[in-house]
């Protein structure tokens, strides 16, 4: 196939991811989206498998069976839950793929006199070094999610120096590649260097702050794979990866603002490894009590309302309630009560999190309302349930200057005329930091696992 | 063509694919934010192209096999895993199925 043929069919591919992200616009056609795009990818393999520098293909084959069937039954066996994971992980390969593609590109040219032109020899050190810290800071943030590590910030002393050290050695083994270093060994002390930072990058990084980090990685991933487009002088490349490093960074910084917090404090700040300083704490707690409430009164608060909204956070994916918290709605707005959902932006480890786990349980996706429009209706709302969410719906970050996470904009479920804080214990959340929603007069809590005590709130509607 | 005016042309479309980028992305709903990072993560499973161009090259050494079969195998994983998960996520995003309400 000639290269004239095989750069339009390529740009066919480019057309299809761009309308993938398109209909993601809507989420009526947001499916249909996704498989243009899949069909964008097979014409991008099919036409490569024809290039004329292809000769052997059992290497391909034998690959693509291994890692599509890895893929396949990955995606269709993991739980809505575990998604967050599932990203990191498929995001932690590409980038390791880009980093690969670096390696036997610059084991290839770099003997051959002029074979690496500076520019290509860039790129491949840009897509080594973003693949590496891609690939790892995926594996960390993947077992930081599935618990295979510990998810609060780990640290350790000199920390800071220690990465910007490191970071400095792989730039330098970088600029000297891209200024025509051939030497080998410098290529696989980057690649390691480099992946041995994406690790240590990630490590420090607390469970809350997940979704700026995995949006991060993603956008890290797309960057990788645009370099690779470079050193191979492929448009479908390019343009892919970086359709794809625009969306990651887009995401960071909507997560970012969302917490109201800059991106460099959310990944060197080691968020929540400390407890808040006993002054911002005492602030808060101006001596009231916390009052807890039984199934039953919580059952009546909730049956006879107007207006009920719900408010999920992380611990709602973590007791996997989501399809007893659908249950709960169906039956309230069997008895009239109207209901709908308050999504805060950063609720969980991903963006996004708690709509996919609410449209899992067939949660219509009307009734999920965003910051905004939830805060509009919290005055005009009879109950406010929240379930596992913490610091999403803490009012310090409204009126604490001395708190932690003073400024971030928050779910004013205050506003409503009763609040319902549905909670294991009264730990502080994952940011470290104590709550004053939760002594406020108008709160009373219900502990315990948040899908029993919703399973039980629902027999007790029943009853009523 | 040559090598400086293909690398002008890449740069070219390379700045215009992130202002394309953010410009098609910002229309997406907070809603479908999950979706739209895994349909990315999809999307930059594009790799698989670069991964195949490395493995199936006839003559090269071990290394290089090995290299680029487990690049083919990473990519793989990527594209056919991001596209299913993307597919899992979106048909669960539906308005009501049925009206429990008259």
């Amino acid at each position: 196939m000639s290269r004239e043929v095989t750069n339009l069919l390529y740009l066919v591919t480019i057309v299809t991811f761009i309308l993938a992200l398109r209909f993601l616009s809507n989420p009526a056609t947001a499916r249909r989206g996704n498989q243009i795009g899949a069909a964008g990818m097979l014409v991008a393999i099919v036409v490569t498998f024809l290039q004329k520098s292809i000769d052997s293909y059992w290497e391909i084959i034998l690959g693509m069976v291994v890692g599509g069937t890895f893929g396949a039954v990955a995606a269709r066996k993991v739980r809505m839950t575990a998604m967050p994971q599932m990203v990191a992980l498929f995001n932690g390969v590409g980038g390791g793929a880009a980093a690969l593609i670096s390696l036997a590109e610059f084991h290839r040219l770099a003997p051959e006199p002029g074979g690496l032109q500076a520019d290509i020899s860039t790129a491949i050190m840009l897509s080594a070094i973003i693949g590496s810290i891609s690939f790892s800071g995926s594996m960390v943030a993947f077992a930081k999610l599935q618990e295979l590590i510990r998810g609060r910030p780990i640290v350790f002393p000199f920390q800071k120096t220690v990465n910007a050290l490191l970071f400095g050695a792989v730039l330098a083994a970088g600029i000297a590649i891209a200024a025509g270093s051939e030497q080998q060994w410098l290529m696989w002390a980057l690649l390691a260097g480099a992946s041995l930072f994406g690790v240590l990058f990630v490590l420090p990084i607390g469970g809350a702050d997940m979704p700026v980090v995995i949006s991060l990685l993603n956008a890290f991933t797309g960057l990788a794979a645009a370099a690779t487009g470079f050193e191979l002088e492929n448009n479908v490349l390019i343009v892919s990866g970086m359709l794809v490093g625009a969306s990651g960074t887009f995401l960071t910084i909507m997560m970012g603002k969302a917490m109201n917090r800059s991106i460099a404090n959310v990944l060197f700040g080691a968020f929540g490894q400390i407890a808040p300083s006993a002054a911002a704490a005492s602030a808060s707690s101006n001596g009231g009590q916390v009052r807890s409430a039984t199934t039953d009164d919580v059952a009546v608060m909730l049956g006879y309302a107007h207006k009920v909204v719900f408010v999920p956070g992380y611990g709602m994916a973590v007791a996997q309630a989501q399809h007893d918290v659908h249950t709960l709605a169906n039956l309230l707005e069997s008895r009239g009560v109207e209901v709908s959902y308050a999504i805060h932006p950063v609720a969980g480890r991903m963006p996004g999190h708690m709509n996919v786990l609410l449209a899992e349980a067939n949660v219509p996706y009307p009734q999920l309302k965003e910051m905004e429009d939830a805060n509009e209706e919290f005055p005009r709302t009879d109950v406010a349930l929240v379930i596992g969410a913490n610091d999403v719906v803490n009012p310090d970050a409204r009126n604490n200057a001395g708190s932690p996470i003073y400024g971030m904009p928050i779910l004013n479920v205050d506003d409503a005329q009763a609040v319902v804080v549905l909670k294991r214990s009264m730990s502080p959340g994952f940011a470290g930091i104590e709550n004053p929603l939760f002594l406020n007069p108008k709160t009373v809590m219900l502990f315990g696992d948040a899908k029993d005590s919703i399973e039980k709130l629902s027999a007790a509607v029943k009853g009523l | 063509m040559s090598h400086g005016l293909l690398l002008t042309f890449e740069v070219t479309i390379l700045v215009l694919a992130i202002f394309l980028g953010f410009e098609v992305i910002s229309k997406v709903p907070t809603l479908l934010h999950t979706p739209l990072m895994s349909g990315t993560n999809a999307i930059h499973g594009i790799v698989i192209v670069g991964a195949m161009l490395v493995a199936g090259l006839g003559d090269k050494d071990t290394l290089t096999t090995i290299i680029g079969f487990v690049a083919v195998v990473l990519a793989s994983a990527n594209v056919v895993g991001g596209f299913v998960v993307t597919d899992r996520m979106l048909e669960m995003f539906k308005k009501r199925e049925k009206k429990p309400e008259p």
